[in-house]
């Protein structure tokens, strides 16, 4: 309801929309600008890829040798608990939709968000939810160690998590109405503000993947919210949905949580998927290849993410007619994944193509992407994953569709946009050298936990035998590098915001952009209000035979 | 269209999408029976407590032509103090025919105790074709300070249990619940 | 240059993974010792080479293109941007490739879950942090824990782990198994979930409290088979592994008279020195309380009490007998233990980990005593 009356408000904001953003800090409190909101939702991803990093580091150097040199086992677990947390909810999920916020209402000529107050709301309650996750670091009982997926009976042992509960409870409640009033918005900008001459199928492909991400958000969010509030009912006020003493069972967990958290990693990708549509075509100064294909093909892996949950519980106990369905219900996602990638190499071939940074963080994206994809078809086959589940060989495989994917796409756009939207270029030179670096130690990184994984290591421990020493120093010693070399990102994200090689760029910033999506055609640095006028051609890149 | 009939449209579609996000924390409780009921189909099956019920006692055919080992299981949960084993370990049995094993539960502390006996099969599709005439796993038992307590349960093999099932297991884990009963 | 570098990345780890295969190392899937453990093999390196045959392909023609369709070798740019046939086909074919796939993994899944016509069912109990053993057929029962060498290496700060033999892989009582016979395990839990893994056998399963769990296994080879727990199950799921043994039939027989009658033997509940109920008592400590309270007696900060100077244990003895048998709403009940460990344990505690009380408890003074009103926990069990 508030954001109801939010709006009423908004609409009497909107009339004096010419003026520019307020003085001093407070323009970051009370914002409603999409571009600052979307600024902030960057700059807040980018401080907790760094928190979550850090705790990466963590796990790295206590795995480094074998022996507990660093931390006790349950402070290992909280560590990887609130990696996963901290990624996922406070990075990459924030960072896509700072993207969002900057760019959706840019490529489809919108003056703004549709509801800009509930967008400044959901960004602030973002930052609450994470704030309240960290703060149970400081706990004298330390911070949730049951993993991330918070499996009950584990998660309700009052030997195992102490105080954080709650709090963790809590702190997923103002995440999920964060990202639920974030995907309202998204879609309502999307389906009431675009240019009046631009179709859905107009749409740039960015659009179409958040689209359909703010519908899997608004459907999936609310049932983990559900699960975690029986986790909270089940501790405190004797329900037993999940105890087999009260007639509950804690499996039902494992299906509820997955029927989320399935969705949840697609959450994370189908925006990658369209930021990699939109940059590739440019540097090939090609069409997109396929494009109705490539909606599509982002409804259908929506569509499946649905139906397909159990695949992460094959060693559950589940009836052999669950397994073979989940399993063949997997294995039909290949199909619309193996479409992208082969559109986007089409879009590759025959084109002219140069390697600028955003390029090549795009390039590596689909080669390490496609690599984690084959992996996740080996471990859809139910039986293989009897010996996959719960190994390194499954770390592998989610870091693989996460880092050198989700997170690689994230860097390439920023290098991708940040010209536009500042003005300024960033140093070319150094953003190779953060690619190359960061290229290459992600796959010394994550390339040898398969071998751990298949040799037999199981995930989420904090101390190994002798003989997966020597493939958990290689890993270690990438993710140190990994860990360091993104601080080279972190300083030309500074750098360029600050006047960058002081090199002012042009509207287009890269050659021939502008016919692929609007943003291009507005001047760099683009201006604080944009589109209050609606364009009145736009560019539709899939229909280019006129050209 | 004017500013107007946009942010009319934009609240518009707000409060159909925030229902529906509303409908879908409903639905995650909605799995919970829709699990349950799914797991009594046939095909699915698996045994919940709650489907533990007293089976009347017929008189089946009882089918000579075939033996089922019946493998009785028994667990304690972390903090039960108790001892708690069957007085058999197995049983050969013909589809048809009424049996009564015996459990063995003793409460080792001083104190009133509230457990309950949670059933489960191996595989789980027996759990519809195994009928419970006699059982202390109906209700929770309440055990005096130090009281042991020989407690039968008498048990019948649907025949039309299908042929391929020659070995099964049933196990029984006792869960400590006085803590729980107590507070209701 | 993206190809150059990628490909010496690629023959520097390739170089170093040989070298690792010559040590006693694995970078593949084991091939296992069971049929089901083989056929999982045969179809994981049927779907690998596959997999690798689709990434050769691709990649491949991506950058062939990097090389070739790029703007400083002159390079136009073609405007094409559909083909519905090119379409067509790759929806296809990758279709057929996944039903290729499909049919070979629906046999080996269903021969997995062929429990049936099994010759003998062990029961299988995960605990934090232990397994527990239980043969349904001879009344065999025991548990089988992180052998000691590994738990005092890992939980003492500067021990060198590679001095430990099999290090974290080892327990103090193996599953012993007959070969060539099918062995069924129903798997079950008694606190959190855990998941039996010995990678030799070709699956894990979960081990769910209140609810079993079934698998079966037929070795085909004498020897032993370590694995690990796989769910995490809290501090110490690193901690406790899985160790099977396959015998041929006649060791099995013998093995399984000696463990009866060892087993039928009432406890040694003679008297022993101080020092032996000490020593002995460690061993009982390590095996059962370690996991909580620490090696050091200290517990966990907010989490588990000390034993080190906790008035509980240097208290009067007899509640502290009935404390360990009873346990409490947060602390397991030690109902298990044996007059003589139990005896060893409060010995041990009592005079070690920081206390200093200077007496002892002989196993045959072990009388029960449960009631202990003094104990906070104990209060909100006490029925109205």
């Amino acid at each position: 309801m508030s954001a109801v009356v939010a709006e009423h408000d908004d609409h009497h904001a909107d009339e004096h929309h010419d003026h520019g953003p307020a003085k001093g800090l407070l323009r970051w409190i009370i914002t409603t600008n999409h571009k600052d909101i979307g600024t902030l939702y960057l700059l807040f991803a980018l401080a907790m890829f760094f928190v979550g990093g850090a705790m990466a580091m963590v796990i790295r150097a206590e795995l480094f040798e074998p022996g507990l040199q660093f931390v006790d086992p349950a402070f290992f677990n909280s560590m990887t608990t609130m990696h996963a947390l901290v990624m996922v909810f406070g990075a990459v999920m924030p960072a896509f939709v700072g993207l969002a916020n900057w760019q959706i209402p840019m490529m489809i000529g919108a003056p703004d968000m549709a509801l800009p107050r509930m967008n400044n709301m959901s960004f602030w309650l973002l930052v609450a939810g994470v704030l309240l996750l960290a703060s149970t670091l400081l706990m004298e009982t330390g911070a949730p160690n049951a993993g991330w997926t918070f499996y009950p009976p584990l998660v309700l042992q009052p030997i195992t998590v102490g105080k954080a509960l709650p709090f963790a409870v809590f702190a997923v409640h103002l995440l999920g109405i964060s990202s639920i009033m974030g995907a309202i918005n998204i879609i309502a900008t999307i389906f009431n503000m675009r240019a009046p001459s631009m179709k859905m199928m107009d749409m740039p492909l960015f659009v179409w993947t958040w689209l359909i991400t703010a519908f899997l958000l608004i459907a999936v969010m609310p049932v983990f919210a559900g699960a975690v509030t029986m986790l909270l009912t089940d501790k405190f006020f004797h329900t037993s949905f999940f105890n087999a003493a009260g007639g509950g069972d804690p499996v039902l967990y494992q299906h509820i949580f997955w029927f989320f958290g399935h969705p949840e990693v697609y959450i994370m990708i189908l925006p990658t998927f369209g930021v990699a549509s939109t940059i590739i075509p440019v540097f090939a100064r090609k069409p997109l290849f396929g494009y109705s294909s490539m909606v599509w093909a982002t409804g259908s892996i929506a569509f499946f993410s649905f139906i397909v949950w159990a695949h992460h519980m094959f060693t559950v106990g589940m009836p052999m007619a669950g397994e073979l369905y989940f399993m063949y219900a997997t294995m039909i996602i290949a199909v619309p994944t193996g479409v992208k990638v082969f559109n986007w190499t089409a879009t590759m071939w025959k084109g002219a193509m140069t390697f600028e940074t955003p390029m090549l963080f795009s390039i590596a994206f689909v080669v390490l992407f496609t690599m984690g994809g084959l992996t996740g078809l080996m471990m859809a086959l139910a039986p293989l994953d009897f010996q996959y589940h719960d190994t390194y060989f499954i770390v592998a495989h989610f870091h693989y569709t996460l880092v050198p994917a989700s997170i690689f796409i994230l860097m390439a756009a920023g290098y991708f946009w940040l010209p536009k939207w500042t003005g300024n270029m960033y140093n070319e030179k150094i953003g190779q050298l953060h690619f190359w670096l960061s290229a290459i130690s992600v796959n010394i990184l994550f390339f040898p936990q398969h071998f751990l994984g298949l040799a037999g290591m199981p995930r989420r421990i904090p101390d190994y035998a002798i003989q997966f020493a020597d493939w958990n120093m290689v890993s270690s010693i990438g993710g140190f590098i990994f860990g360091l070399s993104q601080l080279l990102f972190l300083y030309i994200v500074i750098d360029t915001i600050r006047g960058g090689t002081g090199e002012k760029v042009t509207a287009e910033v890269w050659e021939g952009s502008s016919n692929h999506s609007l943003e291009w055609t507005l001047p760099s640095p683009v201006p604080y209000h944009t589109w209050t006028t609606p364009p009145a051609v736009v560019p539709t890149e899939h229909v280019l035979d006129s050209h | 269209m004017s500013e107007e009939d946009v942010s009319k449209k934009n609240t518009k579609l707000a409060r159909i999408l925030l229902l529906v996000a509303v409908g879908m924390f409903g639905f995650g409780y909605a799995l919970v029976p829709i699990y349950d009921v799914l797991c009594e189909w046939k095909w699915i099956e698996r045994d919940r407590p709650d489907d533990i019920k007293k089976a009347p006692e017929v008189a089946y055919k009882v089918d000579m032509s075939r033996e089922i080992t019946i493998e009785f299981m028994t667990t304690l949960n972390e903090s039960t103090p108790m001892e708690f084993r069957s007085e058999k370990k197995q049983l050969k049995v013909h589809p048809g025919e009424y049996h009564t094993v015996n459990y063995y539960a003793e409460n080792k502390t001083d104190k009133v105790m509230i457990a309950r006996a949670i059933a489960s099969f191996s595989p789980a599709v027996i759990s519809s074709f195994f009928e419970k005439i006699q059982c202390f796993c109906f209700d929770e038992q309440t055990f005096k300070p130090r009281e042991a307590k020989t407690m039968p349960m008498r048990f019948v093999i649907n025949p039309e249990l299908p042929e391929q099932y020659k070995t099964i297991t049933l196990s029984y884990t006792f869960f400590d619940n006085t803590e729980k009963s107590v507070k209701k | 240059m993206n190809k150059i570098k990628k490909l010496s990345v690629g023959v520097t780890l390739m170089t170093i993974g040989q070298q690792a295969a010559h040590a006693d190392y694995a970078l593949n899937l084991m091939q296992g010792v069971t049929k089901v453990s083989h056929d999982i093999y045969d179809l994981h390196m049927l779907i690998l080479w596959i997999c690798v045959f689709i990434g050769v392909g691709v990649f491949g023609t991506m950058f062939y293109s990097i090389y070739h369709h790029r703007k400083s070798k002159g390079h136009e740019a073609a405007q094409f941007h559909e083909n519905t046939t090119v379409e067509i086909i790759w929806t296809i074919i990758p279709t057929l490739i996944l039903i290729g796939m499909a049919i070979p993994a629906t046999k080996t899944m269903l021969e997995l879950a062929d429990v049936q016509q099994s010759d003998m069912t062990i029961q299988v109990t995960g605990k934090q942090w232990y397994w527990d053993y239980k043969y349904l057929n001879n009344d065999i029962h025991f548990e089988s824990h992180l052998d000691e060498a590994s738990e005092i290496a890992h939980r003492t700060k500067g021990a060198d782990p590679r001095s430990v033999k099999n290090y974290l892989l080892e327990v103090d009582k193996p599953l012993v198994i007959p070969v060539k016979t099918k062995i069924r395990f129903v798997l079950t839990s008694g606190d959190v979930i855990h998941s039996w893994w010995v990678p030799d056998l070709g699956w894990k399963k979960d081990a769910n409290p209140g609810f079993i769990n079934e698998a079966w296994t037929s070795v085909d080879k004498a020897g032993t088979y370590r694995g690990q727990c796989t769910e995490l199950c809290g501090r110490d799921h690193g901690f406790m592994p899985i160790v099977v043994i396959a015998m041929e039939q006649p060791d099995y027989d013998a093995w399984v008279k000696k463990t009866s009658e060892q087993q039928k033997q009432k406890p040694d509940l003679s008297n022993q020195s101080h020092d032996q109920l000490v020593a002995h008592g460690k061993s009982v400590y390590l095996k059962n309380c370690v996991g909580c309270h620490q090696i050091e007696g200290t517990g966990v900060t907010g989490l588990i009490p000390a034993i080190t100077a906790s008035p509980k244990v240097t208290g009067g003895i007899d509640p502290l007998i009935g404390f360990l048998q009873a346990g409490t709403s947060k602390m397991p009940a030690f109902s298990k233990l044996k007059d003589n460990e139990l005896a060893e344990v409060i010995t041990y505690i009592r005079n070690d980990l920081g206390n200093k009380v200077g007496d002892e408890i002989q196993p045959d003074k072990i009388t029960p005593v449960y009631d202990d009103d003094n104990d906070e926990d104990d209060k909100n069990k006490v029925a109205p």
